[in-house]
């Protein structure tokens, strides 16, 4: 019998039961919960007159609503006030752990679980939000479900799943200084495209992946759902016990000792068959910049935007040319002469310390350039947003001319006030470029946190390695 | 949840690829902490010229002729066709039920993203995987005849064209059963009760560090 993939070790350990069909009932570690997909769960379970099956397992914040600025006089929009009320609301009738908008801990769940150590690594880890495939990064099995599983987990602790493929996505080689996390995940996704993913649990392996940081890892799982993939994933390694080590609900003792021997398990057997491959060479990876309404319409900074006649698939070739129409592009322009009029740092992808920093190395002594209308710093939690301003980040931004807010998902979605305006140009470190994403009519451009920066500074997308050098010198 | 057995409606045709959540329903309406009221508000930046808001009077607001649901002939609607990986993006359940609000029963996709096809199981929606070419045929055939309608029989696993073209789907057994009966999934599940609670035993002797609850 062949070896067992991580994947396959993580499903194993959770399943309680399975059909012969192979529908399995798994069972649920960690749930995590906020404002905008929870409503209509707790709801349910009232009119069900059911309760949480554990309620240990729910840890809760409002990230999607919430304003980044002036928020002691509460937010003023009252259907989003209502929504973050019902959180509170729910939360407190069942008795589960939230960390309200006033509470430093609050931020974007998928910043907090890891940061808390609410997410450990051999856990299984939902939410109803997509981008719950950023908790793989510490060797656990994480995805986004939907409003009647948010019910189904929280009244069984359990979700009717079938297993997914296999697929390894090995990034070897190193990449250059100024290549990132980002630039990795956006270099897969426009090899294998928004649906290459579908159908399958990724797990990133490979020389490149295993010298990202902690944070790193996160960005490239956070984007496997733009993969198509519900679930990214990377192996358990020294980084990932030491960056758990001491977190507020890691275990401690001699449990600590017991889970360490445990986590050291999760990583594939040597012997392990993957049902896909894809390898990508690190050292060909530059600087990403997205052009289009898709993630996998992304090329290097230093080319250009594609010609759709040059495409031989008719329906891709259609999605090229409304996507240039939609984003003001001509086909052939390079990249490097696209001018943002706003600037987005934050985001469950990017809205880390290690992220702040990079940025922050990029911007110190510079201005953002006249032609910038806006740019916005959000930290992704409040204990992000507090490290930062004790490493004297916040300084290095607001001297340049950045905004530094509030922690919250922000101008990634623009549910709350931060938002683009039609036919506004971002530089966004989000991880979606859909049409009217970060506001009606609003063209984002998806770039990693060093890139945005530039960007910032430079008034137009330039190659952050160029700024680098400069710095050097 | 609705049961979904039969259908015969009338298909509209929604001509791009990767379709996501953000269009299918855009963010500023999923504050709302209902279940419905969603469907005039699908597709909403492409249906109407003016930006939306959530609380506006849709009846007044200006419709984009151009768009492929305000034409005449597609009034009435029950069955979405579409392209690749349609309802990308977005875990949200607000997606399926501005779909079903509007009236939509059937989506027919060559494929779709994995959280929106389970979604819509969930909610009384039957999403059909046909073959690319299959549905290249339907998109020349819808756009050939007004009125154009289609058969869907979950039971039978089948779409039927009105000249009588029979094209088998595939579906998973335990969903399609949930589907045909509408079953409450939760209910289902508690029946196993006592298997989850061994499960929770046995696994909290291996690895207790996973019952330690937060906030304590
Ligand atoms: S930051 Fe953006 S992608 Fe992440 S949870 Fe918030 S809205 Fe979703």
């Amino acid at each position: 019998m062949p070896g067992r993939t991580l994947y396959d070790k993580l499903w194993d350990a959770h399943v309680v039961r399975s059909d012969a069909d192979g529908t399995a009932l798994i069972y649920i570690d960690r749930h995590l919960v906020h404002e905008v997909t929870s409503p209509q769960a707790f709801e349910g379970l009232r009119l069900a007159g059911r309760k949480p099956w554990r309620t240990g397992t729910i840890l809760a914040t409002p990230d999607h609503n919430v304003p980044t600025v002036g928020r002691g006089s509460g937010i003023a929009d009252p259907v989003a006030r209502l929504q973050v009320e019902t959180l509170d609301r729910n939360c407190a009738e069942f008795g589960i752990t939230e960390f309200r908008m006033d509470d430093p801990r609050q931020g974007i769940v998928h910043v907090i679980g890891p940061e808390e150590g609410a997410t450990l690594p051999g856990m299984t880890v939902v939410c109803g939000d997509s981008h719950t495939s950023t908790h793989g990064a510490l060797g656990a099995l994480a995805h986004g479900i939907g409003t009647s599983e948010v019910e189904h987990v929280l009244a069984t602790q359990c979700l009717l799943q079938k297993k997914s493929n296999n697929m390894r996505v090995t990034v070897d080689g190193k990449v250059g200084a100024g290549v990132t996390a980002k630039d990795i995940v956006l270099a897969v996704i426009g090899e294998i495209g928004t649906a290459g993913g579908t159908g399958y649990a990724i797990e990133f392996a490979g020389e490149a992946i295993r010298n990202l940081s902690m944070e790193g890892r996160m960005t490239v799982c956070n984007m496997a759902i733009e993969a198509g993939a519900r679930a990214g994933m990377v192996a358990v390694d020294d980084k990932t016990i030491e960056y758990v080590r001491g977190r507020p609900w890691a275990p401690a003792g001699e449990m600590w000792e017991r889970a360490v021997v445990a986590w050291r398990e999760l990583h594939s057997d040597a012997d392990a068959l993957f049902d896909r491959e894809v390898s990508i060479d690190a050292t060909t990876i530059r600087p990403q910049v997205t052009w289009g309404t898709s993630p996998e319409m992304v090329v290097p900074v230093d080319g250009t935007v594609p010609d759709p006649r040059l495409e031989s698939d008719p329906v891709k070739r259609e999605g090229m040319e409304r996507a240039l129409v939609y984003m003001g592009l001509q086909a052939g322009e390079p990249v490097t002469g696209i001018r943002p009029d706003k600037v987005f740092i934050g985001s469950c992808t990017n809205g880390r310390i290690e992220d702040l920093r990079a940025a922050a190395e990029v911007v110190r002594g510079r201005k953002v350039a006249a032609g910038i209308r806006q740019a916005l710093v959000v930290p992704g939690s409040g204990l992000v947003k507090q490290q930062a301003e004790q490493e004297g980040l916040d300084r290095i931004f607001i001297d340049a001319g950045f905004e530094w807010r509030e922690p919250g998902c922000s101008m990634c979605l623009a549910m709350n006030a931060d938002r683009l305006e039609p036919g506004e140009r971002c530089a966004s470190t989000s991880n979606r470029n859909f049409e009217g994403r970060q506001g009606q009519g609003g063209r984002t451009h998806l770039v990693s946190p060093a890139m945005a920066a530039a960007a910032a500074v430079a008034g137009h997308f330039i190659d952050v390695r160029q700024i680098i050098q400069e710095q050097q010198r | 949840m609705d049961k979904f057995s039969t259908l015969d409606g009338i298909v509209a045709p929604l001509d791009r690829a990767n379709v996501d959540t953000d269009a299918i329903i855009p963010k500023q309406f999923l504050k709302s902490i209902q279940r419905s009221g969603f469907g005039s508000n699908l597709f909403d930046e492409w249906r109407y010229l003016d930006s939306g808001e959530p609380g506006m009077d849709n009846s007044s607001r200006p419709l984009n002729p151009d768009f492929v649901l305000n034409q005449p002939r597609y009034q009435g609607a029950q069955i979405l066709l579409a392209r690749d990986n349609f309802g990308c993006g977005s875990s949200r359940e607000h997606a399926p039920w501005a779909l079903l609000d509007y009236g939509f029963r059937v989506i027919i996709a060559p494929g779709f993203a994995d959280i929106f096809y389970n979604n819509c199981f969930k909610n009384g929606i039957l999403p059909v995987v046909l073959a690319a070419d299959i549905v290249e045929q339907l998109f020349t055939a819808v756009a050939a005849q007004p009125g154009y309608r289609l058969k869907v029989d979950l039971a039978a696993q089948t779409v039927t064209t009105a000249d009588g073209t029979v094209y088998p789907f595939s579906v998973d057994a335990f969903r399609k059963r949930c589907l045909l009966n509408g079953l409450d999934e939760i209910g289902l599940t508690l029946q196993y009760a006592d298997e989850i609670r061994a499960y929770e035993r046995r696994r909290k002797e291996q690895a207790p560090w996973l019952f330690m609850d937060v906030g304590q």
